[in-house]
């Protein structure tokens, strides 16, 4: 891009996982050797339950609180600390025009309710007639409003005054891959000067982990660290936040910000899953970046076939020091691309990458500064994304 | 000849294909047809039991048999349906290859009461049934198919497997604004030129007894069950909420230079969109309207026109006390003098609110009242709001002098979106 006045910087992050909240406690948890994974209280499911947050800092009202469940309180509390962390909070002006993209699931069912009614349903005389009146009295009115995807986007312009614009992307990982993507081709092409960009998941809910057990994907059993998993393959799911502030380099200057690294380039696919198609489309990705000398900040799931083909790659370029993040703070789907972005961003920023944490010998030490940080985004089911952040 | 750019130096971007299903049936002739006779789609449902509901009345799209039926699996037929039409329409790449990417407006999707239901007699649990009996059932590998049904991202990655679009498809949510959304992202990868053409496509299946209870719950629907023709009435005194409804619409966007380079037919240009959030409250919008007023103004200047130059407006027109003063202040306030010459007719008093592919059908039905020059109605306008003093077509369509073109979408969580269309492109 000619234009250096157009680079998309990254100029703040909020973050909070079962590792902590913020910079400090991430690189911290990352360093550590030990991961912080409950496999007890949704046995046999493994997953990363949220560290203890004090949501009352980021979503002062209780109103506001009540009116969400979980995942939308954890993300609401997420965009807050990046927008501290940008400096922006409280800037009604700007925030007045900040664009927003925000990568969605839904949100909890009412577990009790659904229950009930299942357990009902069986023994009803007329079961339509049943559920009917079931669901009209068991149902909080504003659940739905809880659940709905575009609802997290909707209570971070509530809580937090951003209104320029308001997006909702949904499908997955991809999600999270393509709410930064447009993002930074928006602030490129000068159809944005900054925005708020992340997504929210809470791992510890039944529901959720049914749908991704429908297909097997769920971590069961003991732990082990992503490049592990090969006999018993899975993500754990997570209960992660995260959110960045993208802002054109120009405007950053222009309001003193400092930046935390540089966003230089997204790619995505969605490729056929045949076998080595992963592999493959991570060449041709790879190719598109430049190949560039860099760490990699890795968002393997465990799940199989897509884990061992990334691996297959890495193999081929072994020159690259790999971190898989789903290790420390598992899967987070739709803000883990987002959180591997913050994640690479501080790698970048502090000028280093933290310890292996693989006895299988994915991830390699290095010595030596970091300057470039490469995040791999490997769906699942589908879709791939890469992401080349650089320092500034 | 007509400059390839816009006033802003950007790519012209038109549209060359569109396809559309709803309540009023298949294709764009069948519903031009019922629409500007002033023909509902809106009927009492059949699909199950609405016994003891206050609501009882939708415009559901039965006439498109999906086995099994989930609102995944209708929204996904319907949209297959719309984007056949289009893609015909506008000859654009060959059978199986798109020439861009595909950008969906969806409903969340989530599985539904009968998949609970087998999940539960899986189980074989006789005593009180939970969460616990259902990953038990999940567990068994026998629900595969539940996965690959109900991800958020399904219907995308089929219709971008069908069709052959390029990249990865993008699945998208701003409530009721979603299907402008959709046609708003493609317009914005066009002028950015990452792509010479786009698929926008806006669907939405979700009729079932789950959905009508939240919005019930919510006091959104209307309750006026009989006749259910007469149930939505847009800025009528006696309107009391909206109609759900399902249906889709798919457009062929594409730079003004790439069709005109393989003599495509020019069915309409997207001029300009305008978007803006409301802080508010999660389902009703400020009471100075200062979002909704943006939103349009933000439009209108992205047209590069002045409020004079549009002689339309599709409204939101959903039929709620709420909205429909809403989107009058904020008609009256950008178009002053202007808002009692233009014509602001509500496509939803027929085919009710089609929710997520709102956005997208009512582009369509815009850019057909721009291409014939004929503006559809708001029919059951029976008994004026004095409060709402606009010329809203009321009852029977009308032939008329149209410029250019607004379609309003606001949706819940405060997401606002206003398209500007114009008939052909400009000098």
């Amino acid at each position: 891009m000619a234009d250096a006045s157009r680079d998309v910087w990254i100029t703040g992050i909020g973050i909070v996982s079962c590792l902590g909240e913020g910079p400090e406690a991430h690189w911290r948890g990352l360093n550590e050797p030990t991961p912080i994974v409950d496999v007890k209280t949704f046995a046999p499911y493994a997953v990363h339950p949220l560290c203890r947050v004090d949501f009352d800092k980021q979503i002062p009202k209780k109103g506001d609180q009540r009116q969400m469940e979980p995942w939308q309180r954890i993300g609401t509390y997420a965009a807050g600390l990046a927008l501290d962390s940008a400096g922006v909070k409280g800037n009604s002006d700007l925030l007045g025009r900040m664009d927003m993209i925000v990568a969605a699931g839904g949100g909890e069912r009412d577990w009790a309710a659904d229950g009930a009614i299942l357990t009902g349903l069986p023994k009803a005389n007329d079961p339509e007639r049943f559920l009917n009146e079931r669901l009209m009295s068991d149902l909080r009115p504003t659940l739905f409003l809880a659940q709905l995807s575009n609802l997290l986007a909707g209570n971070i312009s509530i809580v937090h005054g951003v209104t320029g614009s308001s997006r909702t992307f949904m499908g997955e990982e991809t999600a999270g891959v393509d709410a930064v993507r447009i993002a930074l081709q928006r602030i490129r092409a000068n159809q944005s000067d900054i925005a708020l960009v992340g997504g929210a998941q809470n791992g510890e809910r039944k529901d959720l982990l049914m749908l991704y057990d429908f297909g097997g994907f769920g971590l069961k059993g003991d732990f082990h660290p992503v490049w592990e998993r090969g006999s018993a393959p899975g993500f754990a799911l997570a209960s992660i936040g995260a959110f960045l502030v993208l802002e054109s380099r120009d405007h950053a200057e222009k309001r003193n910000a400092t930046p935390l690294a540089k966003l230089t380039q997204i790619t995505v696919a969605s490729a056929a899953r045949q076998p080595g198609a992963v592999e493959a489309s991570l060449d041709k990705m790879w190719g598109s970046l430049g190949s560039p000398d860099s760490v990699v900040i890795s968002g393997a799931t465990g799940c199989e076939p897509a884990t061992s083909e990334e691996r297959s790659f890495f193999k081929r370029h072994s020159q690259l020091a790999v971190r898989a993040t789903g290790s420390h703070f598992g899967h987070g789907v739709e803000p883990q691309f987002i959180m591997n972005i913050a994640v690479a961003t501080l790698a970048v920023h502090y000028g280093k990458l933290f310890a292996p944490f693989d006895p299988a010998g994915v991830e390699q030490s290095i010595t030596g500064p970091v300057a470039r940080a490469v995040v791999t985004g490997v769906g699942h089911w589908r879709g791939e994304g890469l992401a080349l952040v650089e320092r500034v | 000849m007509a400059e390839l750019l816009d006033t802003a130096g950007r790519p012209v971007v038109v549209v060359t294909g569109m396809g559309l299903v709803t309540s009023l049936g298949a294709g764009k002739t069948d519903n031009w047809d019922k629409l500007t006779a002033g023909k509902s789609g809106i009927r009492a449902i059949t699909r199950f039991s609405t016994e003891n509901f206050k609501t009882r009345v939708a415009g559901t799209v039965d006439f498109v048999p999906v086995e099994p039926l989930s609102a995944p699996a209708l929204a996904e037929r319907m949209a297959e349906m719309a984007i056949e039409e289009a893609l015909s329409e506008s000859a654009i790449g060959r059978r199986g290859v798109f020439p861009g990417p595909l950008f969906l407006a969806v409903a969340p999707i989530e599985i539904e009461w009968p998949q609970r239901q087998e999940l539960a007699q899986a189980s074989g649990s006789n005593d009180a049934i939970g969460y616990d009996d259902l990953l038990r059932s999940a567990g068994t590998g026998q629900f595969r198919r539940f996965h690959e049904r109900f991800l958020f991202g399904s219907v995308a990655y089929n219709l971008a497997d069908k069709f052959g679009t390029q990249g990865s498809p993008i699945s998208l949510s701003t409530a009721c604004a979603s299907g402008a959304s959709s046609i708003q992202l493609g317009l914005e990868a066009i002028r950015r030129g990452e792509a010479e053409a786009t698929l926008c496509v806006a669907t939405d299946g979700s009729i079932n007894p789950e959905s009508l209870v939240r919005f019930s719950l919510l006091s959104a629907l209307s309750t006026q069950n009989d006749p259910p023709e007469s149930a939505s009435k847009p800025f009528s005194k006696n309107r009391d909420g909206f109609v759900m409804a399902e249906g889709a619409g798919a457009l062929v966007l594409e730079s003004y230079a790439h069709a005109r380079a393989r003599g495509a037919k020019i069915l309409g240009v997207i001029e300009g969109c305008g978007e803006l959030a409301d802080s508010f409250h999660r389902t009703r919008s400020s009471p100075d309207g200062k979002p909704i007023i943006g939103c349009i103004r933000s439009a209108i200047a992205d047209a590069g026109l002045e409020p004079e130059d549009i002689d339309y407006i599709n409204a939101h027109g959903t039929g709620t006390p709420e909205n429909d003063k809403m989107e009058c202040l904020g008609v009256t306030s950008v178009f002053g003098e202007h808002a009692k010459r233009l014509a602001i007719s509500s496509n939803k008093s027929m085919i009710g609110h089609t929710l997520s592919a709102a956005g997208a059908v009512e582009a369509i039905f815009s850019l057909l009242t721009l291409d014939r020059q004929r503006i559809p109605p708001t029919i059951n306008y029976a008994v004026p709001d004095p409060t709402i003093a606009l010329d809203v077509v009321p009852n029977v369509a009308r032939d008329a002098a149209v410029r250019h073109a607004i379609s309003n979408s606001f949706g819940f969580g405060g997401q606002n979106v206003s398209l500007v269309m114009g008939r052909e492109p400009r000098a």
